[in-house]
């Protein structure tokens, strides 16, 4: 019957696509499962080109990457990460940008004797109770990013905020960290479809609601639309939001619409310290474009991994863990060192989008917490 | 809530509505002449997305990148019939479905390939930027006007194609009964290619207009795919006018369930919660719209059993 195949192929359409890996004989095998395909690729290929970079400057032999792409599919990254500690035998796992993909693989690679140094997601699940001794995040917990938002726009004096973010843990993780700095009134929260294209409603609102500031959360191609869609509605309220919205790969597909936006991360190309300056200018060199967040994130993921790999061997569990904690690389964030649950205590800064010639790009003007730890490092106990 | 933030909203899910009618009309011809499912209607969108966005940056014109999207997603429409579709007529429906999500994954990684794995840029032209203001005080983006003129003016085109051309007699005529058109002399595969090309350029169409506002990326397309989809049961498989009402129906139904139901909860719940029960029903309401209309007409609105 017509119908029912059509109802059929409707539930059918959906996306899949290729993976790659290589590798070489060493002493350390790192297993990266990342995402290369499909609509969030942009952010997987960075952490990657980060990583690599980082391993190709070292130029240590002992360092081994098998890099597989999970597609954004958590059943296809646990698979993946079956194989690569089973098969692969891989001693460190690393790669994954999305919380729900890092939730499926990270705490049964620890349970099996796997260290995992996360270059993105930062779950809250993973820095409070269900912190795990071979787990580390180089990159911040999830809510940091909103929680300096929220402070910006406290020292901003906004006292109306409209938040928006889309229904799915990080999105509440996000409006959460926002309101756990920013102490004014809300003026409207709402939660978005994840993946919605279109935000002719929500912006009708935020025009109704009286509003005096709007803080978003929408990672990739929503944030995109959004900015696009906000810049043409007329509403000129000041936006302030994460750097997920802001990041080098997607500002020049936002183009004007972005000018001036104030948001917030823990890194930026205009860092003033040796060993990003040496980050920007290799990472233009070998790919021909600006580094984005997530490859400075990949990039300290692989210093971090080679300090440690200087002072013990991986085989040595205890020694190795010590190694990882003490932090002691030249990270492209200036000063770097972890809490007591293995997640960073760093800077987080306010940014602006400017132009420079005709590539949009981001600016530092302030900073706006300093040495800040997430708020779950109190829950975490080994 | 106010009266014009109403009409704000009626106005947003008027323009989604027309824009998934430029998807569902493309999909409703092809499966109602044919009888084929064509999955990879959403990567003609993205096509046309695409190839706006290089128009639109190697010339700076924004009616040139429209054209272009047109252009493109015809061309492309037009050579998957003929490599591979043609050969699909006959097969049972799994056979189609299998085929065209395989164009998908090729369409996608051709496209990355091309074109890489960053967002292409492609902005409305400076004139239709920025809002104008309606009668009653409504300030309205310009472009979103434009969008629903353009999509009324392509339904309007596209029934007086259908009922006073000889090319729309023989549309109908093959939806009935394709075997007489063909014994009485019509070229039946010429006219699929031609169907079937129509449909991708008004895909195409689509996806340019909305990548505009949007962003123009990969798998961009499967999203409106299923709306599409969901349209044309409501609608009735084949019916053009099917696919305007339910179209319609679906853009608004979104729209506005989106707007009204966390603010109608929130009458009885505490905010947050209302909030989160607000917007997980808005996501369900247009399935549940077409579960109701099956419900009722179980071949869709304007349907023919």
């Amino acid at each position: 019957m017509k119908l029912r195949s059509l109802v059929l192929a409707a539930g059918l359409a959906a996306l899949a696509s290729t993976g790659l890996a290589d590798g070489h004989g060493g002493k350390v095998k790192v297993g990266m499962i990342t995402t290369l395909s499909g609509g969030g690729a942009g952010l997987g290929i960075d952490v990657r080109d980060g990583f690599m970079l980082a391993a190709k400057m070292a130029g240590n032999d002992n360092l081994e990457v098998v890099i597989e792409d999970d597609q954004r599919k958590p059943e296809i990254a646990v698979q993946l990460a079956d194989k690569m500690i089973q098969s692969e035998k891989v001693d460190v796992m690393t790669g994954i940008i999305w919380s729900n993909l890092a939730m499926a693989v990270v705490p049964a690679a620890t349970a099996q004797g796997k260290f995992y140094l996360s270059p993105n997601a930062g779950p809250s699940a993973l820095a409070g109770k269900g912190c795990h001794p071979l787990y580390f995040n180089v990159a911040w917990q999830n809510d940091n990013l909103h929680e300096a938002a929220g402070a910006y726009a406290k020292e901003a004096g906004y006292q109306n905020s409209f938040i928006l973010a889309p229904n799915y843990p990080a999105g509440q993780d996000a409006l959460t960290g926002y309101k756990r700095m920013y102490d004014g009134a809300l003026a409207g929260e709402i939660y978005t479809k994840l993946g919605q294209t279109d935000y002719a409603a929500e912006i009708a609102q935020i025009r109704a609601s009286g509003a005096d500031s709007v803080f978003f959360f929408l990672p990739g191609g929503m944030g995109i639309s959004f900015l696009k869609q906000y810049a043409g509605s007329g509403v000129d309220l000041p936006v302030v939001g994460p750097a997920f919205s802001f990041d080098q790969g997607i500002l020049q597909a936002v183009g004007d619409a972005a000018l001036g936006v104030k948001n917030t991360s823990q890194w930026n190309k205009d860092l003033d310290n040796a060993a990003n300056k040496a980050f920007v200018e290799a990472f233009q060199a070998e790919y021909g474009r600006l580094p984005s967040l997530y490859a400075s994130q990949g990039f300290d993921t692989a210093n971090l991994l080679l300090s440690a790999m200087a002072k013990a061997d991986v085989s040595d569990t205890d020694a190795f863990r010590a190694a990882l904690a003490e932090a002691e690389f030249d990270s492209v964030r200036g000063d770097f060192k972890f809490g007591s649950n293995q997640h960073p205590v760093q800077n987080f800064y306010v940014r602006e989008v400017i132009k420079e010639g005709d590539v949009f790009t981001n600016k530092i003007i302030s900073a706006s917490l300093t040495d800040h730890a997430d708020a779950y490092a109190s829950e975490c106990t080994y | 809530m106010s009266t014009i933030l109403l009409i704000e909203q009626v106005l947003n899910g008027l323009q989604f509505g027309v824009m998934l009618f430029l998807m569902a009309a493309g999909l409703t011809l092809i499966f109602g002449v044919m009888g084929l499912i064509n999955l990879a209607h959403g990567s003609l969108y993205m096509i046309g997305a695409f190839a706006a966005a290089a128009v639109a940056g190697a010339t700076g014109s924004f009616l040139l990148a429209i054209i272009a999207s047109l252009a493109a997603a015809a061309a492309a429409g037009a050579l998957v019939e003929l490599v591979v579709i043609r050969r699909l007529y006959d097969r049972d429906h799994l056979d189609q479905v299998l085929a065209t999500f395989a164009l998908i994954l090729i369409f996608s990684e051709g496209t990355r390939w091309v074109f890489g794995s960053f967002p292409l840029f492609l902005d409305i032209p400076a004139a239709l930027s920025g809002p104008v203001m309606l009668p009653g005080g409504i300030q309205y983006p310009a472009y979103r006007l434009l969008i629903i003129a353009i999509g009324l003016l392509i339904a309007f085109g596209l029934f007086q194609l259908i009922a006073k051309t000889r090319i729309g007699i023989q549309i109908r005529a093959g939806e009935s009964d394709r075997e007489m058109i063909a014994a009485l002399g019509v070229d039946i595969s010429k006219l699929y290619t031609i169907v079937f090309a129509l449909g991708a350029g008004l895909a195409g169409l689509a996806g340019a207009l909305v990548g505009a506002i949007q962003s123009v990326q990969v798998g961009m397309g499967e999203p409106v795919l299923i709306l599409a989809f969901v349209v044309i049961v409501i609608g009735g498989i084949g019916s053009i006018k099917g696919a305007l009402v339910g179209a319609l129906l679906v853009g608004l139904t979104d729209t506005l369930g989106g707007v009204l139901l966390p603010g109608f909860f929130a009458t009885f719940m505490e905010p947050s919660a209302a909030t989160a029960v607000g917007s997980s029903l808005a996501s369900m309401s247009i399935y549940i719209l077409m579960a109701g209309v099956l419900l009722f007409r179980p071949t869709g609105l304007y349907g023919t059993a």
